[in-house]
């Protein structure tokens, strides 16, 4: 991207006083300048790439209440599900905390998996972005890893048989599972190694978190945003600055979004709860269903479509590591599914497969969702390995534009 | 058309709402709704019911049910005054601190204790109340499945005396809204029992509402103000939403006039 020296920029205000020694020394102001407001990103961005900056607000959110939620936290067999009540309870606005950040957790993967769904379809993964995917996938491991982490600390029945089942689930590994399964489980029972483990994972990845966004975000700033047509701008006419343009745009998708926040929060919070959870853990009692947040829905549907323990849980992390080679898998030089007829259709049917293991998770693959389980985790694979190597080489794309601003003026 | 035909009709709708009645009685089917002003998205608790409600709690539920993650404080969530509140725990005694000889002492309850339960733990309730600790009710209203209309149907749906084809089974009552109909928990609610102070008559459709709305504050303390401060939220982000828009249309109409 091209960036004007701050320095001969002629419209750019001296900098006096404070601020300008704060520049001579380290020049933070002029490098926000560049990349907050000069920052030039191609002018046709949809609504979809609101989402990279929903999600940094959701993550600044979830560290707010989070460590207001860790102060009033005990990490305890006996102490953590009476301290999460307590700050439901007694703790003046612990209520409202504790609902945010629950919130927080199911929007943060839900706008998380948009966000995803956004780099697959635009081809976003393609050179020269690929470390930018990379290091997006990393957080969504990450992500995923601290959810998890998350819901065990409340330590209801849904909390501590989730923990048995992922435990149990590690233990299937050949050779060293039993003693990886003692190590997560924190010894021979659930209690409070285990919790005490989890809780400063849960604290010390959220900071990771911030650590490996703050390198997605350079990554961007390097390379440049994507964008629906998937061709690069080639002149300044192809592009807006990031202010005003993109700063009015981005307040817009982050107002709605936070109504749609609001709604869940204040008027059904029903949706997200899962009842189970609000009774203690009771190792004794083993309730009716077990099953795991809806985020985490197609994982366990791909858990439980393999018969051997090992292999479901192959499947399960295979669904998520083949997703570090598709910038490698797909040779098409063409990046946007909106010229690629044959690969959009595909995707779509991605999405499909990935809602399909997440109905049958939720029916334990039973019946006839075990067989709908099974096609829909084949359809999911051969997607990568098969429809996109193969059908990319030969696919016949409809023609890209001559430039973002000419596309942009035909509509 | 001749009537004939109609009678083998007629006599199928019959069996079919018999054979429906007969399925109403099963507890794994919903329990029949009420009208709770506590329901939706706006809906808030109505605090003289709540108030009753506690007090059929504190008569009738907490000698064999706890609810041990409230405090009494947590009653000013009801309305209960700071006074009425440090007198409601005051009567509770709790264990207090070792005296001189090093023998443990009682005092008074203080407003920040939690509600006291009625047995020490678990397995000396279900060794006192025939093999079953009754449940702690501080989050009953959202764990057991139903809900408020479950706790409803189960308060009034007990049959005294059973019927007829019912097993007669020592110490277990014949409830239609539990499983296998028998359930070791005695009727709790009798008309009149207790005394509304505020002269609402106590039937046991009444106290079966009071208390049930009673539970599900106690499973969701703070809904109303939820409910309100989502309102002021929510109509704060339909105005910031207009100017929003207006200010990106207005930045973007730049790029159209070029």
């Amino acid at each position: 991207m091209t960036q004007p020296d701050p320095v001969t920029r002629p419209d750019a205000p001296a900098m006096t006083g404070l601020a300008g020694w704060v520049e001579a020394r380290l020049p933070v102001i002029s490098a926000f300048r560049a990349e907050y407001i000069d920052f030039r990103l191609p002018r046709n961005l949809n609504g979809l790439w609101n989402f990279g900056a929903i999600l940094t607000v959701v993550l600044l959110l979830m560290l707010a209440t989070g460590i207001f939620l860790a102060m009033n936290y005990t990490p305890t067999n006996a102490g953590a599900f009476l301290s999460v009540e307590a700050i439901d309870r007694q703790l003046a606005g612990g209520w409202l905390l504790r609902a945010m950040h629950m919130t927080g957790a199911n929007l943060f993967l839900a706008a998380l998996y948009i966000h995803l769904f956004r780099g697959l379809y635009y081809g976003s993964y393609k050179a020269p972005r690929e470390l930018l995917w990379l290091s997006g996938l990393v957080l969504l491991l990450l992500v995923m890893a601290t959810a998890f982490a998350g819901y065990m600390l409340p330590w209801g029945q849904m909390s501590y048989w989730g923990a048995d089942v992922i435990t149990k689930a590690v233990g299937a590994v050949p050779g060293i599972g039993p003693e990886l399964e003692h190590i997560m489980a924190g010894g021979d029972h659930l209690g409070d190694v285990f919790l005490h483990h989890f809780f400063v994972l849960h604290f010390l990845l959220a900071f990771v978190i911030v650590a490996v966004v703050g390198l997605h975000v350079t990554l961007v700033h390097v390379s440049g945003s994507n964008n629906p047509l998937g061709i690069e701008p080639r002149t300044p006419k192809d592009t807006v600055p990031f202010y005003p343009y993109y700063i009015s745009k981005d307040l817009v998708g982050l107002i709605l979004f936070a109504m749609v926040f609001t709604a869940l929060m204040f008027f059904w919070p029903n949706v997200l709860i899962e009842a189970d959870n609000y009774t203690p853990a009771d190792p004794m009692h083993t309730p009716a269903d077990i099953e795991p947040e809806w985020y985490f829905l197609p994982f366990y549907g791909l858990l439980q479509s393999v018969p051997s323990k090992f292999g479901g849980l192959l499947a399960s992390a295979a669904s998520l590591l083949i997703l570090f080679a598709l910038p490698w898998l797909d040779r098409s030089p063409v990046r946007s599914m909106r010229f690629r007829p044959l690969c959009r259709i595909g995707l779509f049917g991605l999405v499909a497969a990935f809602i399909l293991l997440a109905a049958a998770g939720k029916h334990h693959a039973q019946g006839g969702w075990l067989i709908v389980a099974r096609l829909a985790g084949i359809y999911y694979f051969s997607y990568f390995v098969v429809l996109l190597p193969l059908v990319s080489r030969r696919e016949k794309t409809r023609p890209l534009p001559s430039s973002i601003f000419a596309a942009e003026g035909k509509r | 058309m001749p009537t004939h035909i109609y009678r083998p009709v007629a006599g199928l709708l019959i069996a079919l709402s018999l054979s429906g009645a007969a399925l109403a009685s099963e507890p794994d089917k919903a329990p029949p709704h009420q009208a709770w002003g506590f329901e939706g998205p706006l809906g808030q608790y109505d605090q003289n019911s709540l108030q009753r409600g506690f007090i059929v709690f504190q008569h009738v539920c907490s000698t064999c049910h706890g609810m041990r993650n409230l405090t009494y404080a947590d009653l000013a969530g009801i309305g209960l005054t700071q006074q009425q509140i440090a007198e409601t725990a005051k009567i509770k005694p709790q264990p207090g601190a070792p005296d001189a000889a090093g023998q443990p002492t009682m005092r008074p309850g203080l407003p920040d204790d939690h509600l006291n339960s009625p047995f020490p733990n678990d397995a000396a309730a279900a060794a006192m109340m025939g093999g079953i600790a009754p449940p702690d009710q501080s989050r009953l209203a959202i764990t057991h499945p139903g809900g408020p209309d479950w706790l409803y149907a189960f308060l009034t749906g007990y049959r005294m005396p059973p019927p007829a084809d019912a097993p007669v089974v020592p110490g277990k009552f014949y409830n239609d809204w539990v499983a296998g109909h028998m359930i070791g928990m005695p009727p709790p609610l009798m008309n009149g029992m207790i005394q509304y102070p505020d002269g609402t008559p106590a039937t046991v459709e009444q106290q079966a509402r009071d208390i049930t709305t009673f539970l599900v504050w106690a499973s969701d303390p703070h809904r109303n103000e939820r409910h309100s401060i989502g309102k002021a939220v929510m109509a704060y982000l339909i105005v910031l939403l207009a100017l929003a828009i207006a200010w990106k249309r207005k930045i973007w109409k730049r790029l159209k006039t070029q």
